[in-house]
């Protein structure tokens, strides 16, 4: 897939590898058993704590900004005695310094958690959810419709997911609504492709076999047999979708594609509007949302790792 | 093999024609008139009537769209819209060249950092190296390539003369300095695809270290480095092999905030540019080329894993 694709590695693997448990020789109580066992792991998992801790500070971030900073995103930074504050390197009185206008970078780059922290969770949720059912359907009745799903599928992976996303974005142009759905369309054909495979894998399996045999419709197989022993697929597929979310946003972002109804801050227009300034060594308004930006991306992907870890133990 | 091979190349085929109706529907389906927008608010009727016969509006879709396939057939697009006289062909040409440069330049350090990181951290299983390695690896992936690009200009290229903040050397540069142009936009695609790759070849490894094949070899005397050379390898890097070929259409095309950051003239700059100003011809020729770069590119990692893997390429022969 174009779409970067470190996914597709997790999400392979994990097809690949996932335990597969016949829910019919697993009694409830079982299963039970099983995912409060693979909790206790997750929650015991350093890179999972470190994950949720910097997730944690950046929701904490986007929604209650004006606790954490004391100026403004748009705010000029003056000292004591009413001089401005300019493109001034990091100090006690600016701790990130200050752009070239005056603006407190430490401040923007609280308020930026906001933008990104709206569009990728909503994208990445929407594509999994349609992806989900549209991989359900194909992987479970096969046949014509599956192969020519699966071409449309191969089709979008063939061009990469930012190139196709700043094609509809300039053509449709970018309100927060289109770029959410722009992003949650052109995610969903790699997660249906993810979960297509699973329920191919699923469906061989003996339990589906009996459900046929006892006369129960595809929609009941899908939704109360299958779907249950695919959630663990699902999950790490929500959580590795939103590291892409993520990633798209910010670099849609710094390549000037933002909701026209614009937020006061946003890290990827940081980074776009000064890392020209990095020759002259004023690395500073680019450089700390650059890390902001860094640190979510790692810190959901850790997130996803030790999910994954942990369903499979 | 030929069968597979003819295979192989029917579905690439009908996924690029997928591809180019959508590329025919995007400008039909924008809201207002296309033709308005590329020629501006203040163009006269005639320009409005001469942009809209050239992008073909008048057409019904189905003939739009197979126009568009003979434009792919005789990679002939037109001229662009914006940079008047130039034609799409040659803006790609020079484009495809200037990513071809990067992209080669960063595989080579990219591909043997990270496979001989993957093999390493496969041999010492569950060691500190192999933890630090896949975990420093997972960690990196996927931080946007810009988001790396600044970072490595902020702290590499201001303090230290060799490393440049642009990627684009002087004209008639030697190779040298081309190479060490290029050197930073290289390492941010390294930064990128560490983890994924070393994943994928530990992975490979793996597997390839507990099959039955495997302890033959051993039993049979050989050294380690013979195992690895003549057993492990060669079915380990299939995994490596495939996904490095799904990547070469992202790097060719996906790789525009990094072109920006390093303000470098590759195939996503221009294709950038082109939905910036509209230029559909432009648009068209680009997506299109970084399509068939990818087909190409999948095409021949499955060849050259067939080639790895008699057992693979007996069954997909035989499947189709």
């Amino acid at each position: 897939m174009t779409d970067l694709p470190h996914a597709e590695d997790l999400t392979a693997a994990t097809v690949f590898e996932a335990e597969i448990t016949d829910p019919d020789e697993l009694g409830g109580a079982t299963r039970k058993q099983i995912r409060r066992e693979q909790r206790r792991i997750l929650f015991r998992s350093p890179a999972f704590i470190v994950g949720v801790l910097i997730v944690g500070f950046w929701i904490f971030s986007a929604l209650f900004p004006g606790v954490l900073s004391t100026w403004g995103p748009k705010d000029f930074v003056t000292t004591d005695d009413g001089a401005a504050l300019v493109r001034e390197p990091p100090s006690s009185d600016a701790w990130f310094g200050t752009d070239r206008v005056g603006r407190d970078v430490y401040s923007r780059v609280i308020h930026g958690a906001r933008p990104v922290l709206i569009v990728a969770p909503v994208a990445a949720a929407i594509a999994v959810a349609a992806g989900t059912l549209l991989g359900l359907v194909i992987g479970y009745y096969k046949g014509w419709v599956d192969e020519l799903v699966s071409r449309i599928i191969e089709g979008f992976l063939s061009v990469p997911v930012i190139l196709l996303a700043i094609i509809v974005l300039f053509t449709f142009g970018s309100s927060r609504p289109v770029i959410i759905g722009t992003i949650a369309i052109l995610f969903t054909p790699v997660v249906a492709r993810t979960i297509r495979a699973a329920t191919l894998a699923e469906a061989q399996l003996d339990y589906v076999t009996s459900a046929k045999m006892r006369g129960e419709n595809g929609f009941f197989i899908i939704t109360r047999e299958i779907l249950p022993n695919i959630t663990n697929i699902i999950v790490v597929e929500l959580t590795v979708r939103l590291g892409f979310a993520i990633f798209t946003v910010a670099t849609l972002a710094f390549l000037g594609i933002v909701a026209d109804d614009l937020t006061d801050a946003d890290w990827g227009v940081d980074v776009s509007e000064n890392y020209e300034q990095i020759a002259n060594d004023v690395w500073w308004p680019t450089v700390f949302p650059a890390l902001a930006i860094a640190s979510i991306v790692i810190a959901v992907n850790l997130i996803a790792d030790s999910i994954d870890k942990a369903t499979r133990a | 093999m030929l069968r597979y091979v003819l295979r192989r190349l029917a579905l690439s085929l009908v996924t690029l024609l997928i591809l180019l109706i959508v590329i025919t529907l995007i400008p039909n389906l924008a809201p207002g008139d296309p033709a308005r927008k590329i020629a501006g608010a203040f163009a006269s009727p005639e320009r409005l009537q001469s942009v809209t016969e050239s992008l073909g509006l008048d057409d019904s879709i189905p003939e739009q769209f197979i126009d568009l396939i003979g434009d792919v057939v005789t990679l002939d697009f037109g001229d662009s819209f914006t940079r008047p006289g130039q034609s799409v062909f040659g803006l790609v040409r020079a484009a495809l060249w200037n990513s071809f440069k990067l992209v080669l330049f960063a595989l080579a350090i990219t591909l043997p950092i990270s496979i001989g990181a993957g093999i390493w951290a496969a041999y010492k299983k569950d060691s500190i190296a192999d933890r630090s390695i896949v975990t420093v690896g997972l960690a990196l992936s996927s931080i946007p390539e810009f988001v790396s690009g600044v970072i490595l200009q902020a702290f590499l290229a201001v303090p230290i003369a060799f490393f440049k903040v642009s990627a684009d050397p002087p004209p008639g540069a030697s190779l040298a300095t081309n190479l060490n142009f290029l050197l930073l936009p290289a390492l941010s695609v390294l930064i990128v695809y560490f983890g994924y790759i070393a994943r994928i070849t530990r992975a490979g490894t793996i597997t390839s270290l507990d099959a039955d094949y495997t302890r033959t070899a051993f039993m049979k005397g050989l050294t380690t480095r013979q195992v690895f050379r003549r057993h492990v390898l060669r079915n380990a890097l299939q995994p490596t092999v495939a996904v490095t070929g799904t990547q070469l259409g992202y790097l060719f095309g996906g790789l525009v905030g990094l072109e920006f950051v390093f303000n470098y003239p590759g195939l996503g700059r221009l294709i950038l540019d082109a939905a910036r100003g509209a230029d559909y011809p432009v648009l068209r020729g680009g997506v299109v080329t970084v399509a068939l770069i990818y087909m190409l590119a999948t095409l021949g990692a499955d060849l050259i894993i067939a080639w790895m893997n008699p057992r693979a390429r007996l069954a997909q022969g035989g499947e189709g």
